[in-house]
């Protein structure tokens, strides 16, 4: 005791030593410093007039704005006195009215059931099939969750078992999006790195599927194979025959196979076509398609719609053992149900104005513009970053990132090592201090030993993205100049 | 799978109202049953049972929502201007951008605020705040980065008996160790710090006893803790080195005249410095109950007293790996706190319907009260608080014997009858902890008072049939 301050309960010794290994850097160290440059007094002019925040897959804080639609469906379930309203068109009305009836109460306010409101369940189901061709999909294979990262928590919650060499591991792809990563450390999991073929756009290579696990077997038990369809950071978007053969491997290897397809809307280059894993496995028949185990996700975060807020998502479970179903739901229940309005919003994805209706147009309108607006910018940030010498940038075929790979001379290496920062994070602190761009280095989502990335959202508006893109090559030229 | 998740029970969603759905599919079949309809009076849901929203609340969120709604002449200036003030701190000035890890700025102060005026003065630090998504989220998190251990030097987790279910299941989920402390029911369910040491003296020699959990109001129970019980509650905790966890998302559901909610900061705060510079502490609150019943909107906040910085770190850092907490949440979250003020336009109607949801629950809380011991084998403490009855039921020896039969608690097989007669779902005692050999259930008071009362004669009367066997075989 000092001063009459005694030890604490908790400190950094006594705590939860699996939350000390966590680390997710899209809100990490690079972060915390722009926060802290943001608030700082300049005593002298400073470089630049603001911090831009390119961090994050976060649409509407970058000036996207919501569908007119949905935030027109949200207010009348959340103030029904709006259903008499002229200024709200009727489709709206009627979805509201559909979607409140389905409410406990008819309240917003109300829990729903812990899977999420039955009736959403099953639009989501029926959404699945139409988007897959027709394959059928159950609606009580839906689990509505808030934002997909809750659901791909949970269903890595379950899948952890086991102690030493029997450990459960979980092979993700390198680069990830680090909510894999910081999950498993939380969980005391082993991760898995396979590593994605930056020569290949990215791709996903079986041979390399086959080395990780032959390794991890060593030491660990593997059940888990995690995909990310659209990449992120990398936004790749797999081929079928990728997609096959990733099922295959899974089936032969007896793994779990876990698909985040968050990014499902957001597919840009001429060529890529989103598969979803479920039709592929089904349209794969035997064995395949009964047995293989398989999660696939999807949020209401990203493609046109951009609710990051809202924490609305659903995972489709396919092939999950019942009993291990029945677990899940239980542990769901615990925490209730996910937000109401995620799950409305998730439901007018599935059920958007049709041909005829009064807001058809407009929403169409809207969502193609966010859109080709997206697609417009992935192409502008792979064009500039690659006219830099020193910086290539893979085609960015879907998601809403470029990761770019940048040559760093060694005296920047050395800095860095002196710094004791990867040499990643000492250029991405360089870059925020003297730009203001925050941006997060390639070492927060994994890369091949040696090499160095960072991983930059193609969100700010147009305008605002091309200056970007000048100033991040600028900077660049003169970090290497100084470093030469 | 994992062990850990297997071994989480929730009473409160289990195996009851699994039956109690299953029975609603068969009614929907048209099966006959002795009723028409399951009355779910398992879960503290206020709205599902017909509580009405405040106005005011769901008018600043839909203007949040579609803020085309600002230029509307329908509504009222002061729910634009905090609508307006909320979007402005939002990214985007958007409800869509996820928000700070910790929350929206400008919320947060509103929070702190709430609190200083709340506690007569004591101060709140913004900083200390963290919204949640719930306040479920902020217990699970904070028991989450609490334990640690291994073996005999395992986080040992001080809840009461009877719980809400939701420690049990996190600690259950952790692997943390489980130590339980009585209520005492034939004093009201109050807490005696006596109880309190026992506890903690036994669960020294298998596992580090290192938190302690209070709620209050208590859930299942209603009680409301003096203020005298507080500080001895606070004084144990500082002897003992426990990190205090106070549950306080029923205070505003207090309903007798002579009862008060303290809040534990309040009066950690006043005990002095060497308490209140010293415990470590963590209170919770939630738009789910009070006046608001905003559950779906998985809105709360917990304030932290005395974290170290760095486990203020660590904490930020384990919450952002999950973004943000719903941002409409925080919004209501952010109404609850900063509520029309007298001279405002809304406070006239905000005031009458917050008031007319408060004393139509304590009526209700009265009511059940009554009614309840009313009936011969059924002793009901006073509901001080919470929105729940949790009254004893006397179980006759060849029931017991019954249920035992079917492996099943009695208390399991007591609320199982009772739903097949009468379609009311109440969860049985054995969900929330209770004195060996006795046995509860817990149901709420939220159903319109009319039909509270017809569910209360419909228990009186199944409860005479089941004491005279009638309604089960041996």
């Amino acid at each position: 005791v000092m001063n009459g301050i005694r030890d604490k309960v908790l400190t950094l010794d006594t705590m939860n030593q699996s939350v000390k290994n966590i680390e997710y850097a899209v809100r990490g160290p690079i972060l915390l410093r722009a926060m802290e440059a943001e608030g700082r007094h300049w005593g002298v002019k400073k470089p630049f007039t603001e911090i831009i925040r390119a961090n994050i897959g976060d649409a509407q804080a970058m000036g996207q704005k919501p569908i007119t639609f949905m935030r027109q469906v949200l207010a009348l379930c959340q103030y029904p006195d709006l259903l008499s309203s002229p200024s709200f068109p009727e489709d709206a009305k009627k979805r509201a009215m559909r979607i409140l009836q389905s409410c406990e109460g008819h309240s917003t306010g109300s829990y729903s059931a812990s899977a999420g409101i039955q009736m959403i369940r099953e639009d989501v189901a029926r959404y699945i099939e139409h988007r897959d061709g027709g394959i059928a999909s159950d609606p009580d294979n839906i689990f509505l969750s808030t934002g997909a990262s809750s659901a791909i928590m949970a269903v890595l919650n379950l899948l952890v078992s086991g102690k030493g060499k029997t450990r459960t591991g979980v092979m993700i792809p390198i680069p990830q999006y680090p909510l894999y990563s910081a999950t498993l450390a939380e969980f005391d999991a082993v991760q898995i790195n396979y590593y994605l073929n930056e020569e290949h756009y990215w791709g996903l290579d079986v041979a390399e599927l086959q080395r990780a696990l032959e390794q991890a077997k060593a030491h660990c038990q593997p059940r888990v194979l995690c995909v990310i369809n659209p990449g992120n950071p990398t936004g790749q978007v797999l081929s079928r025959e990728n997609i096959e053969a990733v099922i295959r491997f899974a089936y032969e290897e007896h793994l779990f196979l876990m698909a985040d397809e968050v990014y499902q809307d957001n597919v840009y280059a001429e060529g890529s076509q989103f598969h979803s894993f479920k039709k592929v496995l089904m349209e794969m028949g035997s064995p395949y398609a009964q047995q293989l185990e398989l999660a696939s996700f999807h949020s209401c975060s990203k493609g046109y719609m951009g609710e990051c807020g809202f924490r609305g998502g659903y995972t489709e479970v396919v092939n999950m053992d019942p009993a291990v179903k029945q677990q899940m739901l239980k542990f769901q229940s615990v925490r209730l149900c996910p937000p109401v309005l995620g799950q409305i919003l998730i439901d007018i994805v599935t059920n958007p104005p049709q041909p005829g209706e009064p807001s058809y147009q407009q929403f169409q309108q809207e969502k193609k513009a966010v859109l080709s607006g997206l697609a417009e910018k992935a192409q502008l940030t792979e064009k500039i970053l690659n006219k830099q010498p020193g910086i290539h940038c893979n085609p960015v075929q879907g998601a809403m990132y470029s990761f770019p790979c940048i040559q760093l001379p060694p005296k920047a290496l050395q800095r860095a090592e002196e710094l004791g920062q990867p040499a990643d994070m000492f250029f991405c602190i360089q870059l925020l201090e003297e730009t203001g761009i925050c941006v997060v280095p390639g070492s927060g989502f994994g890369q091949k030993d040696g090499t160095y990335h960072f991983r930059m959202t193609i969100l700010p508006p147009l305008e605002k993205l091309k200056i970007l893109l000048e100033k991040l090559s600028q900077f660049y030229a003169k970090f290497t100049q100084e470093y030469s | 799978m994992n062990p850990l998740v297997k071994a989480v029970e929730y009473a409160v969603r289990g195996p009851i109202l699994l039956k109690a759905g299953e029975i609603e599919m068969e009614l929907q079949r048209g099966i006959k049953k002795p009723f028409t309809e399951v009355i779910k009076a398992n879960i503290g849901d206020a709205h599902a049972m017909g509580q009405q929203p405040i106005t005011f609340l769901r008018q600043v969120v839909a203007l949040c929502t579609y803020p085309n709604l600002l230029d509307s002449p329908s509504f009222p200036e002061d729910a634009k201007n905090r609508a307006r003030r909320i979007l402005k701190a939002c990214g985007g000035n958007s409800l869509g951008a996820y928000s700070a890890s910790q929350g929206v700025n400008c919320i947060r102060e509103d929070v702190a605020a709430y609190i200083e005026r709340r506690d007569g003065g004591v101060p709140a630090d913004p900083d200390n705040i963290y919204l949640t998504t719930g306040a479920s989220d902020g217990i699970s998190t904070i028991l989450k980065i609490l334990v640690s251990g291994g073996g005999k030097s395992r986080t040992g987790v001080l809840i009461p008996i009877p719980q809400y279910p939701l420690y049990s299941a996190v600690i259950s989920e952790l692997d943390a160790i489980q130590v339980n402390y009585y209520l005492d029911e034939e004093n009201y369910w109050a807490l005696d710090v006596n109880e309190l040491r026992r506890a903690v003296t036994e669960a020294k020699e298998y596992c580090n006893p290192k938190v302690l959990c209070i709620i209050n109001p208590g859930n299942p129970t209603g009680q409301v803790q003096s203020r005298k019980c507080i500080e001895e509650v606070i004084h144990f905790a500082w002897e003992e080195k426990l990190f205090l966890l106070a549950d306080e998302v029923y205070q505003d559901n207090v309903y007798p005249k002579d009862c008060q909610f303290h809040s534990f900061k309040k009066v950690l705060y006043e005990m002095g410095p060497e308490y209140s510079s010293n415990v470590e502490l963590a209170s919770f609150h939630s738009t789910s109950k009070g006046y608001m019943g905003e559950c779906g909107y998985r809105g709360g906040y917990m304030e932290v007293i005395n974290l170290h910085p760095e486990i203020k770190g660590q904490l930020v850092k384990m919450l952002s790996v999950r973004l943000c907490p719903p941002v409409s949440g925080q919004a209501a979250m952010d109404i609850v706190v900063n509520p029309p003020v007298p001279g405002e336009e809304s406070f006239e109607q905000f005031n009458r319907e917050k008031e007319f949801v408060l004393s139509n629950l304590a009526k209700k809380a009265k009511l059940t009260e009554d009614l309840f011991n009313q009936v011969p084998g059924i002793h009901c403490n006073p509901l001080q608080g919470a929105m729940y009855a949790f009254p004893r039921i006397f179980i006759p020896t060849k029931a017991i014997e019954t249920a035992k039969a079917h492996k099943m608690a009695p208390d399991m097989f007591y609320c199982m009858k009772l739903l097949e007669e009468t379609g009311i779902c109440v969860v049985p005692g054995s969900g929330f902890g209770q004195r060996e050999g006795t046995y509860h259930l817990r149901m709420t008071i939220l159903p319109p008072v009319e039909k509270l009362k017809i569910v209360l004669e419909k228990v009186k009367d199944f409860h005479i049939k089941f004491l005279e066997k009638r309604l089960f075989v041996p």
